[in-house]
């Protein structure tokens, strides 16, 4: 089953994008405690897109296609036409390092890491699709 | 959205978070903090219980106060926290480098001891 979202740069936005997933995953049987890991890491994915990739313009769209189907690993699929925002191509911070540098991003990189399986990115015809996998247990 | 209340209590400045932090609101938890740190207290206690989701951008607002407060002796304890709410703060090992309390009462304790 797929699930589409289309939506404006602006974070103020993101509260939407949490209530989209929840909602697109509620019903297929994926513990609370997944999907609000879930959550996590595709919030930290489109704030990234937001801001780095669209500074937070509201008039730029991207597209959040979540596509679920018993027994197989989870896909989601973040699609827009900005400048690609790697995250496989930053290091992974120490912790301690962040807690030195007082810095406040770089969390969102190990989160995103730690939660999935698989981040990957492909270009077609002038857009960018961001494929991340995750494997979750279905009760 | 998060709606944030401040109040003393036995000389504690307790911060309580309602609501849902994000990149959007991450920083009115940082004001929050700042003007607590401002105002002079050395005792911060965070209730989270009405804290109903944290981003990595809050996380990082905790992160880093850190190094400050172990700096200039402030002690920060968070506390209440739900099963999903805890569970983003261990993912990256932050209940580590914070101090977390189940309750109140827990809470002051730590911040006391401390």
């Amino acid at each position: 089953m797929n699930y589409k979202f289309k939506v404006g740069c602006s974070i103020e936005n993101l509260k939407g994008v949490r209530d989209f997933i929840r909602s697109s995953l509620k019903n297929h049987n994926i513990s609370e405690l997944e999907i609000s890991e879930i959550v996590l890491a595709l919030d930290e994915m489109c704030s990234n897109l937001m801001i780095h990739a669209h500074q937070c313009n509201p008039d730029d769209l991207f597209e959040l296609i979540i596509s679920v189907e018993k027994n197989h690993p989870l896909v989601f699929e973040l699609i827009d036409d900005g400048t690609v925002f790697d995250i496989n191509e930053f290091n992974t911070p120490a912790l301690d390092n962040i807690v030195h540098e007082k810095r406040k991003g770089g969390l969102g990189i190990r989160l995103v890491k730690s939660i999935m399986d698989k981040i990957e990115y492909q270009k077609t015809g002038g857009r960018n699709i961001c494929r991340l996998v995750k494997t979750v247990h279905f009760i | 959205m998060i709606h944030i209340k401040r109040l003393q209590e036995d000389g504690a400045d307790v911060i309580a978070l309602v609501g849902e932090i994000d990149a959007s609101s991450s920083i009115e938890l940082d004001l929050a903090i700042a003007k607590s740190v401002g105002e002079g207290f050395s005792k911060i206690l965070v209730d989270c219980s009405a804290l109903e989701y944290i981003s990595s951008a809050g996380l990082g607002v905790f992160m880093s106060y850190i190094e400050e407060f172990k700096d200039r002796n402030i002690k920060m304890v968070l506390f209440g926290m739900s099963d999903k709410v805890a569970n983003t703060f261990s993912i990256l090992g932050l209940n580590e480098l914070l101090h977390i309390g189940k309750d109140k009462v827990q809470a002051k304790q730590i911040v006391n001891e401390l």
